[in-house]
C-alpha cells in the first residue's frame, strides 16, 4: 500500500470536513491526486484537484468513482444538521441513500484499495444505564435510537455490507464525537451559543468534544496509515454541561423536562436553534466514548482536550481572537471567512 | 485403554508473581508475568507504556492530589471555590468523579451522620491496598443505600491514604434528576461490566453491592440475611482483572430505614423496584424519611487474591459460583460477628 500514491475520491468536499481534508491532503507526499464530488464547487482553490459535480443520491457516482481511478473513497457527506439539507427528511435521503448508493458505487470499482465512512458516535445514543465510557463493540441497549444517530447505524450497515461484499478493501468506519472548533457549525455549538442556554432541571451530563482539527487529522491519518475498522474519535476527558456552560461564559437556563421539549420546538419554529428533539436524550445522560483504539491503529492523537477544544471555539467563535494573515496560512483565512459568511447566510 | 484420560483433581498453580497489568488487543488481560520490580510484563512495559495512552489517565487519588491546597480560612476557601465553580475550572475524571466537589462539600456534609447520627466503628480499613485496584464487595441494605455513602466516608477519612471509593450503582440512580448527576460527581458510575472493568483497569478502588435491589428492598423480617449474590459477575470481574477482592460487612443500615411492608402497587406505577412502608414512613410525612440512629460497624475483611487462578477461570462457571458463595459466606460470618460486637441495634 505505502509503494503507490494515493487517488482521494471525498464525498462533501464543499462541506466543511471534506474541504479541510482536501486542503489537508493537498501537500501530503503520499497522495497523488484528490478528486472531490459535491453539488457546488469547493469556494477555494486546492491543488492536485478535480471537481465532479454530482449528487450522491444518483447511481452516476457509481459512474464517476470508477472512471476517476480513485484508489480511497472518503465518505464524508453524512450530516447532522437538518437546516443545510432542507428539513428531516431530506436530511435522511442524502444520509442513508447518499451512503447506500455511494457503496453501491465503491462495490464495483475493482481499482479500490480503502474506503473511510464517516459515522458519529450518536450512534451510541444515550441513556442513564449505558457504559460510562463506550467502546467500539457495544450496540445501544436500552435506548430506542432515531434521527441522526439511526441515520448512522443504517449507514454502518451499509458499509458493513460493503466490507463483507468487498473483504479485499479495507474498511474504516470513524464515529466521531461532538465536532466543535472555530469554522465548524452543528446543532451543539448553536446550542452552545445561545445568550442563555436551556438544560433540564437536576439533570447534568458529561460531554465530549472533538475539535474539528484532529476530526481532520483522524480522517488523513487513515487514509495513510495502514488500518481497517470501526473507531471512536474524541478528544481526551469529559465536561460537565453545567461546566461547558459557564467555560462559554454563558447562563444556564434550567428547565423542568416537560418543558424543555416544548421550548426546543418553539425555538426551532422561530429558526433560533436547529436542535432535534432525538439529542434532548444527550443533554440528560450525556455520551462519552473510549477512544483508545484508534489511537494505538492509526496513532490518533488529539491536540486539543474536551475542555481545550471548547475554549478554542469560545474564543475564535465570538471574534475575540480572528485568524492573523501570520498567524496561518492564507487559504485557512479564506476558508474562515466563507464558512463564517455561510452560517450567518442559513440562519 | 491405552489413552484413558487422566483427570486432574488438583491444577498445578503457579507460585504467587504478579502478571502483567496490561490489556492484550483483544481486550483480554495480559498473561504474561510481570518483570520484576514492575507492573507490566517485558511486551508492554518500556516503552510500550506511552504506546497504551488509557494508562496514563489519572485515578481518582491523583487527580485529587492535582486540586488547588484548601487554604486555612473557610472564607478563603468559599472564595477560591465559588470562583472556580463559576468559571467552570475545575477537574473531573472521565466517569464525571469532581473530587474538588466530593471532598471538599460532599464529604463534610456527610460527616455529621457518619460520626454523631449512625456513630460508625470502622475495622479492618488499613487490609484495603495503599494504590492499585481492589474490589469491595459488600451487603446491601436499609432501603436506601446510605451503606455506600457510609462506606465511601469511611475509606475516605479512616484509610491511611484516604483513598476514593468508587461504586457501581445501578441505573435507577442515574435516571433520577438531581441525584444522578451528585450520583456522577462524588464517583460512582453504572453498574455493568464495562464500568467496573476500566475502573478497575485504570486503578481504582471500586466497590460494588452484588445483592442489588433485593438486598436494600427487602424486609425487616430478613434482616442481616444476605440475598443472592447477583449472577456471580462481581467474580469474573476481579478474575478478569486479576485484582483481590475484599469483602465487607456493613452492619446498622438495616435499622436505618426497617421496612416493614413493600407497596408493591405504588411502586410499579412510579417505576422504581420496591416502595419502603417503614414505621415513620409515610406515616410522617416527609419527617418519617429522615433514618433512626442506629449504631453501625463497617468492617473490611482480608483481601482474597485472584491472581493465582488460570486463565480461563472467568468463564469456569463452577467456580464462579463456588467463589461467589464462598465470599458471601465470609460476609455473613463478619454480619454475625459483629452483631455480637454491638451492644444494641441503637444505644
Amino acid at each position: 500500500m505505502a509503494d503507490t500514491k494515493h487517488r482521494v475520491l471525498i464525498t462533501g468536499v464543499s462541506r466543511f470536513l471534506g474541504l479541510r481534508l482536501a486542503k489537508r491532503l493537498e501537500d501530503d507526499p503520499s497522495v497523488e491526486s484528490i478528486i472531490g464530488v459535491d453539488l457546488e464547487e469547493p469556494p477555494i482553490p486546492i491543488e492536485r484537484f478535480e471537481f465532479v459535480r454530482v449528487d450522491i443520491r444518483n447511481p452516476l457516482i457509481a459512474r464517476v468513482i470508477e472512471a476517476t481511478g480513485a484508489t480511497v473513497l472518503v465518505h464524508t457527506n453524512i450530516s447532522s444538521t437538518q437546516a443545510i439539507l432542507g428539513g428531516r427528511s431530506q436530511m435522511k435521503e442524502n444520509n442513508v441513500i447518499g451512503t447506500m448508493q455511494v457503496l453501491a458505487g465503491a462495490q464495483r470499482a475493482r481499482q479500490l484499495r480503502k474506503v473511510v465512512v464517516k459515522s458519529s458516535s450518536a450512534i451510541y445514543g444515550s441513556g442513564p444505564g449505558e457504559p460510562s465510557i463506550l467502546p467500539e463493540d457495544h450496540a445501544a441497549r436500552q435506548v430506542e435510537l432515531s434521527g441522526y444517530g439511526k441515520d448512522c447505524a443504517e449507514a454502518e450497515t451499509y458499509a458493513r455490507d460493503f466490507g463483507r461484499r468487498r473483504p479485499e478493501v479495507d474498511l474504516v468506519i470513524l464515529r466521531t464525537q461532538n465536532v466543535i472548533g472555530p469554522t465548524v457549525r452543528t446543532n451543539i455549538t448553536d446550542y452552545l451559543s445561545l445568550p442563555a442556554v436551556p438544560t433540564a432541571l437536576g439533570y447534568d451530563p458529561r460531554l465530549q468534544f472533538l475539535h474539528e482539527e484532529d476530526a481532520v487529522d483522524a480522517f488523513r491519518r487513515t487514509i495513510t496509515e495502514d488500518c481497517r475498522g470501526i473507531f471512536n474519535v474524541a478528544a481526551d476527558g469529559v465536561v460537565y454541561l453545567s461546566q461547558a456552560i459557564r467555560l462559554m461564559g454563558k447562563v444556564e437556563l434550567p428547565l423542568l423536562l416537560p418543558a424543555a421539549e416544548g421550548i426546543a420546538s418553539l425555538l426551532r419554529s422561530f429558526n433560533a436553534i436547529d436542535f432535534p428533539t432525538d439529542q434532548l436524550k444527550l443533554i440528560l445522560y450525556g455520551r462519552v466514548v473510549d477512544t483508545l483504539r484508534a489511537k494505538e491503529a492509526f496513532g490518533f492523537a488529539p491536540r486539543y482536550t474536551t475542555e481545550s477544544a471548547l475554549k478554542d471555539f469560545r474564543d475564535r467563535h465570538q471574534g475575540e481572537l480572528e485568524p492573523t494573515p501570520n498567524m496561518r496560512p492564507a487559504w485557512e483565512m479564506e476558508l474562515f471567512e466563507y464558512l463564517r459568511a455561510k452560517s450567518k447566510e442559513s440562519v | 485403554m491405552a489413552d484413558a484420560e487422566v483427570i486432574q483433581l488438583s491444577r498445578s498453580r503457579p507460585v504467587s508473581r504478579s502478571r502483567c497489568r496490561a490489556t492484550t488487543n483483544s481486550g483480554r488481560p495480559c498473561r504474561n508475568y510481570a518483570v520484576e520490580g514492575d507492573d507490566y510484563c517485558r511486551v508492554h512495559g518500556g516503552d510500550a507504556r506511552r504506546r497504551h495512552p488509557s494508562r496514563s489517565t489519572p485515578t481518582a487519588d491523583t487527580l485529587r492530589t492535582e486540586l488547588t491546597p484548601k487554604p486555612p480560612g473557610f472564607v478563603e476557601w468559599l472564595q477560591g471555590f465559588v470562583s472556580r465553580r463559576l468559571s467552570g475550572e475545575y477537574p473531573v475524571d472521565d466517569f464525571g468523579y469532581d473530587p474538588e466537589l466530593a471532598r471538599e462539600v460532599l464529604l463534610p456534609l456527610a460527616k455529621p451522620l457518619y460520626e454523631s447520627y449512625f456513630r460508625v466503628r470502622t475495622l479492618g480499613v488499613d487490609r484495603i491496598p495503599a494504590t492499585g485496584p481492589a474490589l469491595l464487595v459488600a451487603n446491601h441494605s436499609g432501603t436506601i443505600p446510605l451503606d455506600a455513602v457510609m462506606t465511601q466516608y469511611a475509606v475516605a477519612t479512616e484509610h491511611p491514604q484516604q483513598r476514593t471509593m468508587r461504586n457501581v450503582a445501578a441505573n435507577l440512580a442515574f435516571r433520577m434528576p438531581f441525584i444522578g448527576p451528585l450520583a456522577r460527581k462524588s464517583g460512582n458510575a453504572v453498574a455493568c461490566d464495562e464500568d467496573a472493568i476500566e475502573l478497575l483497569r485504570r486503578g481504582e478502588l471500586v466497590g460494588v453491592f452484588p445483592e442489588g435491589y433485593k438486598g436494600v428492598g427487602k424486609g425487616w423480617s430478613e434482616r442481616y440475611k444476605l440475598q443472592r449474590f447477583g449472577r456471580g459477575g462481581f467474580v469474573e470481574l476481579a478474575l478478569k482483572t486479576r485484582v483481590p477482592i475484599i469483602p465487607v460487612a456493613i452492619v446498622g443500615a438495616e435499622e436505618a430505614y426497617p421496612m416493614i411492608a413493600n407497596a408493591k402497587g405504588l411502586a410499579k406505577v412510579l417505576g422504581f423496584p420496591y416502595f419502603p412502608i417503614t414505621p415513620t414512613f409515610p406515616l410522617l410525612g416527609p419527617l418519617g424519611a429522615l433514618p433512626l440512629p442506629s449504631r453501625w460497624i463497617i468492617e473490611f475483611g482480608e483481601p482474597i487474591a485472584m491472581d493465582d487462578y488460570p486463565d480461563d477461570a472467568p468463564d469456569d462457571a463452577m467456580l464462579v459460583f463456588d467463589l461467589a458463595d464462598r465470599i458471601r459466606d465470609t460476609i455473613q460470618q463478619m454480619l454475625y460477628k459483629n452483631l455480637g460486637l454491638r451492644r444494641g441495634a441503637f444505644f
